[in-house]
């Protein structure tokens, strides 16, 4: 399973902040969606997305709500509230500066020095 | 961060946990039921697809408390879930849970009793307006007696004082008619309430307007508590009529509930205008050193005023009045105190104090004890604890759940204890100490109490939870679950064993305190007061509030003696003025001067003496022996010379002997010139504990009197003589009240202070007694299970029964000794303070050291028995099997 890159510390909150900015999903919609828009590259523990989603819901950046799902079962439906989209905003563009930061700190050559 | 989400979620955890969880687990169903649709749809069955989705899924518990931490504040679940595993261990060791909620609730217990009396006595300001700036006047000798005159001086000249108000009491018969029955009330300044800034419940108070001189207004105000028993809450007795002592009054008014005067210990029955005589005592134009007949000065300070500042004022005051009138007025160092206990307050709080420092101690003994018998549990328990750690439990939650134990068990035991002490407090708040007086205290167990008790099961739950501590963390799992909880044991001092030490040494302290006051008082109550108290009956009639004209007072106590002296089988009669010595700490004192003196200043006074008006047959009734001279006769009236008969310190202060002093004269204080014919043996008048006062008796001819005791010496059984006299009083007016006891029962009233002492020492070393059994027997019971493998051991080679008890119990019995050793020194130090309040309280008593020795030793016996017999009944085979 070379091809599924492990998680790095406190990068769940904000792939499930982006999957639910995309549209209210429950649960198990939101590990689908980041399988999804990852390519099955990001692997989460199907269980240790609750404690994540119950601790963004406490921090006020997601609502949830009863509804019904495509499968026609019930389930609970997370939503961005505004404080979770200028969270998401945020970290967005925090995690571009240390990835940008991170390639050209790892593609520097010898000559550049 | 979304604060009102964050309590949003807070709330809903705490309110609805249920719901919560219910939420929580059709959620993750959900997920589930997805996962397992999707597998489905790849071609499993469905039993098998969501049997994949579960294990997809991880440890569902984990993640539901992970996520139930997530939402934040975990500590009462936490909390809820300790509580409920404290209660299962509990009620697995039944013994012990028992031993030590007991031992709390009588530790607890009675602190909140103490501090109840407390609370009532000395903490809780007076049902006043501003009672901070509310003082009373205490004269320089520990009183606060003034002569009615001297309190207008007072209230004219200081200017430090809003306005200062007097009180005297009065004890009255009330009668609206047909009832007539005796009550206390308060002769009051006409501006008392309005000093005190009291409203009346019911009709109006009186005001200083009110008074326009002597007998000018007859208005009586009735207080809540005695309007409601006496005439039942009827709201018509606002302007009736009612006799006291057979002069009408008005009822003006009713007093507000909270309001019973001003005085803790001492609650009103009725106020009337102190210028209103109703005893035939005039007190209002008599400025005598003598007869001082207010009985409290009180005020509040001007605002900005200093206590310091009002001090000085009045001792200004005290300094000119005594410049202007020297023979009547001796001016002492004025201090202020607060009204409540007035001067009583620092024995009350001395004794109160000492109490509760008793009781303190007593708590703490209890948390020593029950801090070694957490030890013992957590260490018969250190296998369930290694298992735990070994588990991968932390220490610090597995601290927490033995604190949550002892929490649990402290709260138990305060709780019981609170329960015994209201029911306790309120019995206290109704009893009435002896009859007649009016004695009455404010005891309501409130808010404060139930937190100070709270605050004690916490606190004391902390303190023993907090003795196996250091155990738990540094036990190691490996070697205990190997080895069994033996380790080493006894080898060095432990704290433990300090904490036991000390206990003992407190109950041995109690022992001996309460040894030495019970010993006092057996002693007291058969030493010789100058009088004998058995076989002794005083009947007391009030004259006055009969109604009867001072002119024919002595006439009708002529015609009582006689009569009761008819009565068969009675020995000698006679009569005093107001009370024979020792009764309610009521004695007269005059101040006496030398023959030679003639400036009767007061400061050439030769001797303070006390002063009692009595009948010829006096001393032979009273069973006081005349050492020399003669007694009165009915011939020592108004118109004879005065005389009078001196006690054996009289003799000797003003005479220097016994032998000069017959036929000798002295001055008193109005100047009259009085020969001595008689000398008496010394007693005791005022209480028990005083040093020896002089004393003088005069003829009650002289000096007539509304009240009076007639005193009879007989054999007869006292019931039937109590009834015989009151027939023998009815026959001559059936309309006297008399009130009948035989000595004895009055002198319970001086010693009330000293049974007082001596019960609650008593109840305290009882306390102290069981607690240290206990802590013996705890103690003594683990040494012995821990080492019963070698007990065994050595059985089995043979050992005798010395040389197995001295192993298993040599190290409680010496801790035991030491213990005893060290109260026994402490009560011995102690009983000094005991020396004030108990008569001839003294440790130099060898019965007192023996009984104290053997209460010890049957303690230690009572407490090693069990754990003794076990030691020598153990079975090495079925022992060293076991293992």
């Amino acid at each position: 399973m070379n091809d599924q890159a492990q998680l790095l510390p406190g990068t769940l909150d904000l792939l499930i902040l982006k999957a639910v900015s995309l549209g209210p999903l429950h649960g198990y919609g939101v590990l689908l969606r980041i399988g999804q828009i990852s390519g099955s590259a990001l692997l989460i523990e199907q269980g240790a997305l609750y404690p994540a989603l119950f601790r963004l819901v406490r921090q006020g950046l997601l609502t949830s709500d009863w509804g019904t799902s495509e499968n026609n079962r019930r389930a609970k439906f997370y939503e961005l509230t505004p404080e979770g989209r200028a969270r998401l905003q945020e970290e967005t563009e925090g995690w571009n500066r240390l990835a940008v930061a991170m390639t050209s700190v790892l593609a520097a050559r010898p000559e550049e020095l | 961060m979304n604060l009102s989400g964050y309590f949003r979620s807070l709330a809903n955890k705490f309110f609805h946990r249920s719901a919560v969880a219910d939420d929580l687990d059709e959620e993750l169903r959900s997920h589930i039921e997805h996962r397992a649709d999707d597998l489905e749809r790849g071609g499993m069955s469905r039993a098998e697809s969501v049997r994949q989705a579960r294990i997809e899924f991880g440890a569902r518990e984990r993640f539901k408390e992970e996520s139930f931490a997530a939402l934040g504040g975990n500590v009462l679940d936490t909390l809820w879930r300790d509580v409920r595993f404290a209660l299962r261990v509990l009620r697995k060791s039944r013994g012990f849970a028992f031993a030590a909620i007991v031992t709390l609730a009588l530790a607890i217990g009675a602190n909140a009793v103490v501090y109840g009396v407390m609370d009532a006595l000395i903490l809780r300001p007076l049902h006043v307006p501003q009672p901070e700036s509310l003082w009373g006047l205490e004269n320089g000798n520990g009183s606060g007696w003034q002569s009615y005159p001297n309190y207008r001086d007072f209230r004219e000249r200081n200017h430090t004082f809003d306005d200062l108000a007097a009180i005297r009491m009065e004890f009255a018969g009330l009668d609206t008619g047909n009832d007539p029955a005796q009550a206390t009330g308060w002769a009051a300044s006409g501006n008392y309430f309005d000093e005190l800034q009291i409203q009346p419940f019911l009709g109006r108070f009186f005001h200083s307007q009110d008074e326009k001189g002597p007998n000018s207004a007859p208005y009586l105000v009735l207080s809540y508590a005695y309007w409601h028993t006496r005439f039942q809450d009827d709201r018509q007795i606002v302007g009736r009529t009612i006799l006291v002592n057979k002069h009408p009054f008005t009822i003006i008014g009713v007093a507000p509930q909270k309001f019973r005067g001003t005085l803790a210990f001492i609650a009103p029955d009725f106020f009337i205008p102190i210028i209103e005589d109703v005893d035939g005592e005039n007190i209002l134009n008599t400025r005598s050193i003598n007869n001082r007949e207010v009985f409290e000065i009180l005020g509040h300070l001007k605002p900005g005023v200093t206590p310091a500042q009002a001090t000085a004022d009045l001792n200004s005051t005290g300094a000119y009045l005594e410049k202007t009138y020297p023979k009547e007025v001796e001016h002492k160092n004025y201090t202020l105190g607060r009204p409540g206990l007035f001067v009583f307050s620092r024995p009350a709080q001395a004794f109160v104090g000492g109490l509760m420092l008793l009781a303190g101690l007593i708590l703490l003994a209890a948390c020593a004890n029950l801090g070694s018998l957490f030890a013992a549990h957590a260490a018969d328990r250190s296998r369930e604890v290694a298992l735990r750690l070994a588990l991968g439990s932390s220490r610090q939650r597995i601290l927490r759940q033995l604190l949550t134990e002892a929490v649990v068990i402290s709260l138990a035991g305060g709780a019981l204890g609170l329960a015994a002490s209201v029911v306790l407090l309120r019995k206290l708040a109704e009893w009435q100490p002896w009859t007649g007086a009016p004695i009455r205290l404010p005891i309501s167990p409130d808010a404060k109490l139930y937190g100070v008790a709270l605050a004690l099961a916490l606190v004391s739950g902390f303190l023993f939870g907090i003795v196996p501590v250091r155990q738990v963390l540094r036990a190691n799992p490996y070697e205990i679950v190997k080895a069994g909880p033996s380790g080493q044991f006894g080898r060095r001092l432990t704290v433990r064993d300090v904490l036991l030490v000390i206990q003992i040494a407190i109950c041995a302290l109690l022992v001996t305190s309460s040894l030495v006051a019970i010993r006092g008082l057996e002693r007291g109550l058969h030493s010789n007061f100058g009088f004998e108290p058995r076989n002794t009956m005083l009947a007391g009639t009030n004259l006055a509030m009969a109604g009867y004209r001072p002119d024919t007072w002595t006439a009708m106590q002529r015609r009582m003696i006689d009569a009761t002296q008819s009565i068969r089988g009675v020995g000698r009669v006679a009569l005093v003025n107001n009370y024979a010595p020792l009764i309610y700490a009521a004695g007269n004192t005059e101040n006496v001067f030398k023959d030679e003196t003639r400036d009767l200043s007061q400061s050439h006074v030769a001797s303070m003496t006390f002063r009692y008006e009595v009948s010829p047959g006096y001393f032979d009734a009273a069973g006081t022996s005349l050492l020399a001279g003669r007694d009165f006769t009915w011939h020592d009236d108004k118109d004879a010379p005065p005389v009078a008969v001196v006690n054996r310190e009289f003799a000797r202060r003003i005479f220097g002997s016994v032998s000069n002093a017959v036929g000798r004269y002295y001055r008193m204080q109005d100047g009259t010139h009085v020969q001595v014919v008689g000398v008496v043996e010394d007693g005791k008048y005022m209480s028990l504990t005083e040093n020896q006062n002089a004393a003088m008796f005069l003829s009650f001819l002289r000096y007539p009197s509304g009240y009076s005791q007639v005193l009879v010496r007989s054999g007869r059984d006292p019931q039937q003589l109590a009834s015989a006299m009151r027939n023998k009083i009815r026959e001559l007016d059936a309309g006297l009240p008399a009130d009948i006891e035989t000595w004895n029962q009055f002198l319970e009233v001086v010693n009330f202070p000293a049974r007082v002492a001596t019960m609650a020492l008593g109840v305290l070393g009882l306390m102290g007694a069981i607690l240290s059994i206990t802590g013996i027997f705890g103690m003594a019971a683990y040494s012995v299970s821990k080492r019963l493998k070698e007990l065994g051991i050595r059985v089995a080679l043979g050992a005798q029964r010395r040389e197995v008890l001295g192993p298993a119990l040599g190290r409680s019995v010496k801790l035991l000794a030491a213990g005893s050793a060290a109260g026994l020194v402490l009560g011995v130090l102690a009983s000094r303070v005991l020396a004030s309040i108990v008569y001839q309280a003294t440790p130099r008593d060898p019965l007192v050291l023996a009984g104290v020795v053997a209460a010890m030793l049957f303690l230690g016996l009572l407490a090693t028995w069990i754990p003794a017999q076990r030691a020598l009944t153990v079975n090495p085979l079925v022992l060293l099997r076991e293992d």
